[in-house]
């Protein structure tokens, strides 16, 4: 599979790339415009290992709604543009000492993990009903956790909006 | 498999290859003549005040709060729209009770003035 | 493997032709549209009819100077319309425009992409299009602009829940994604004379789905990222040459691909009742089928014009209201009968 090869880079260039752009850059709107590449690479590499229904959710929910939100809230922000994104270092050693910690862990898990050569499955033919049969069998419990948590989240925004109707 | 996305990859490519072909290609064949006037904001004949970058009312913000989390919601309820046959009316019953859920949040948001836009 | 991206990149090529040359025509037929409801003449010097007047306006706009305001981004100015324009042509991709056709011995399926996620594929693409006005409101940096830019943000992420919600319905009825899969589905006949198209079956979806297409394309009565009279332009006040050509090449192929959407979804597609009595040979009905879903399409690009030159444009707050007051729960509802009929029949 040669060429899925060299759409696994391209796709991982793109994710990484923009992802450095994103801490790096100094404009706050730059970054989180370069996290739209970000999540598109993502996506791409979700349709490589045959998920495409969270591909397209990828696309449908960061991209489309989380991203818009962060582009609104860096716009929200008064004189962006001058905001100096660089911070002073303080506190050096512990930094050094945590960021050490979890790098290890992670390489750690990194390298014992046996990962997968191949994609899961091998067709992207009945993923879809499937997930909607797994998520109201097996999974039931979380799903409708989900809804309460996203409940809670509504009654949370409108507790940010906070304009009582004053005839009320 | 793959292959059913490469026209997908193609197409993605070559609408993004297309618009830049056609912006560089303007650039090229268009005049340059720069002035002062001409390269200002334009704000309907006025002299520009201040910047565009100001802040804006927070109902943008509130808005996509609240696309975000139904969103989320409408995703939920692809997969079992298209299983719908095989799921039945137990499948019904746990989506209506998801979906009532978030109603219920909707009808909270909507009474606390969280849609009103004035 | 050489022949997957070679048809491909050729199907890419015919449609962005086919999209150039429908542009021209819409672009003719509205300016003419508008100029006959309102009375006058409108173009007819360029080529027979004016025909070829949007063709000329493009090599106009190609002549003219690329006008980036000092105080704009320009990377992001220029990034922006290339965002737009490329949503709108790959938006396309997955709509078919015929049933299967044979074609060098080989069943060729009339589509770009046959993908699995099908009819999500365009919406997760169409949620992409924010940016394009989004950041060229931005990058402007004038106040018309990011006002354009603003509104059409929250206004497309507003009705992308009823366009979703509506769809919904028709999955439940076909029970898959796939658009080609939706049109055979349609193909039926119910009682054995009305054929089995999703807008008799989804009538409530119908509604909410062309809506919220209206207000996804950005036009009237939803106008409002460029509303005249407020916003001077909207987010394109500040484009001139070709980089104002995209977006408004980007707004055709829009309506192009809403009104192909809506054929594929609730209006059968390229299905043409009864036509399968004719007793044409295969081919000849592939071919009739691909001029009926042209036909239809074309129908529903010209109800687009003419709700355009008939309809006033809405409030934001009642755009808003509309959406998130009526749409959203109208659509929920919708779903919930949909499931409710679908389990007693």
């Amino acid at each position: 599979m040669d060429l899925y090869i060299i759409v696994f880079y391209l796709f991982a260039l793109i994710t990484l790339a923009s992802a450095a752009i994103v801490v790096i850059s100094k404009n706050i709107v730059y970054s989180a415009f370069a996290l739209l590449f970000t999540f598109f690479g993502v996506a791409g590499l979700y349709v490589l290992l045959m998920a495409d229904f969270i591909a397209v959710t990828q696309l449908l929910i960061y991209v489309g709604g989380i991203l818009v939100l962060l582009l609104f809230g860096v716009m929200l922000t008064t004189k962006v543009i001058r905001v100096d994104m660089r911070t002073a270092t303080v506190r050096t050693f512990p930094a050094v000492v945590i960021v050490a910690a979890l790098a290890g862990t992670l390489i750690g898990i990194f390298w014992s993990t046996d990962w997968p050569q191949s994609p899961a499955s091998d067709g992207f033919e009945r993923t879809i009903p499937q997930i909607g049969e797994m998520l109201l069998t097996s999974y039931l419990l979380p799903f409708e956790i989900a809804s309460v948590v996203l409940l809670v989240a509504l009654i949370g925004a409108a507790m940010i909006a906070r304009r009582e109707r004053k005839a009320l | 498999m793959l292959e059913t996305y490469i026209p997908i990859f193609v197409v993605i490519a070559g609408g993004i290859v297309f618009g830049i072909v056609m912006v560089k290609l303007n650039e090229w064949l268009g005049p340059r003549r720069p002035t002062d006037e001409k390269l200002s904001t334009y704000e309907s004949g006025m002299e520009p005040v201040r910047t565009a970058r100001e802040r804006f009312s927070v109902k943008f913000y509130m808005v996509a709060v609240l696309f975000i989390l139904f969103d989320i919601e409408v995703v939920f309820l692809y997969p079992w729209a298209v299983a719908f046959k095989e799921l039945g009316v137990a499948g019904y019953i746990t989506m209506t009770v998801f979906i009532v859920i978030l109603l219920i949040g909707l009808f909270y948001v909507w009474r606390k003035g969280a849609l009103e836009w004035d | 493997m050489d022949n997957v991206y070679l048809v491909s990149v050729v199907k890419f090529v015919m449609y962005v032709a086919i999209v150039l040359i429908s542009v021209i025509l819409i672009g003719w037929l509205e300016r003419r549209i508008s100029a006959f409801m309102q009375n006058r003449t409108g173009p007819n010097r360029v080529g027979p009819f004016g025909l070829l007047q949007i063709l000329i306006d493009v090599v106009k706009l190609l002549l003219k100077e690329d006008i980036v305001p000092k105080s704009a981004n320009k990377r992001i100015h220029d990034l922006a319309p290339i965002i737009s324009i490329a949503v709108a042509l790959s938006t396309f991709a997955v709509v078919p425009f015929g049933n299967t056709i044979e074609m060098f011995g080989s069943e060729v399926k009339l589509m770009i992409a046959d993908v699995n996620v099908g009819i999500l594929y365009m919406l997760s693409i169409t949620s992409l299009g924010v940016y394009g006005l989004t950041l060229a409101g931005w990058a402007s940096n004038n106040k018309y602009s990011l006002l354009g830019g603003l509104r059409s943000s929250a206004q497309m992420i507003s009705y992308e829940l009823s366009m979703g919600l509506s769809i919904i319905g028709v999955l439940m009825v076909s029970g898959t994604l796939r658009l080609d899969q939706i049109v055979l589905h349609q193909t039926s006949y119910l009682g054995g004379w009305l054929p089995a198209w999703n807008i008799f079956l989804q009538p409530v979806a119908f509604i909410t789905f062309a809506v919220a297409a209206f207000a996804e394309t950005n036009r009237l009565p939803f106008d409002l990222p460029e509303a005249e009279p407020e916003l001077v332009a909207g987010y394109h006040t500040e484009y001139t040459g070709l980089k104002f050509g995209l977006f408004m090449l980007a707004e055709y192929s829009n309506v192009i691909t809403a009104s192909a959407v809506i054929v594929t979804l609730f209006l059968g597609g390229w299905h043409l009742p009864y036509a399968e009595y004719l007793g044409l040979s295969p081919f000849g009905l592939s071919i009739l089928q691909i001029l009926t879903f042209c036909v239809k399409v074309a129908l529903v690009i010209l109800f687009f014009i003419v709700v355009r030159w008939t309809i006033p444009r809405f409030r934001y707050d009642q755009l808003m209201n509309l959406g998130w007051k009526v749409m959203l729960p109208v659509a929920i509802a919708n779903v919930l009968v949909t499931g409710l009929v679908l389990l007693v029949i």
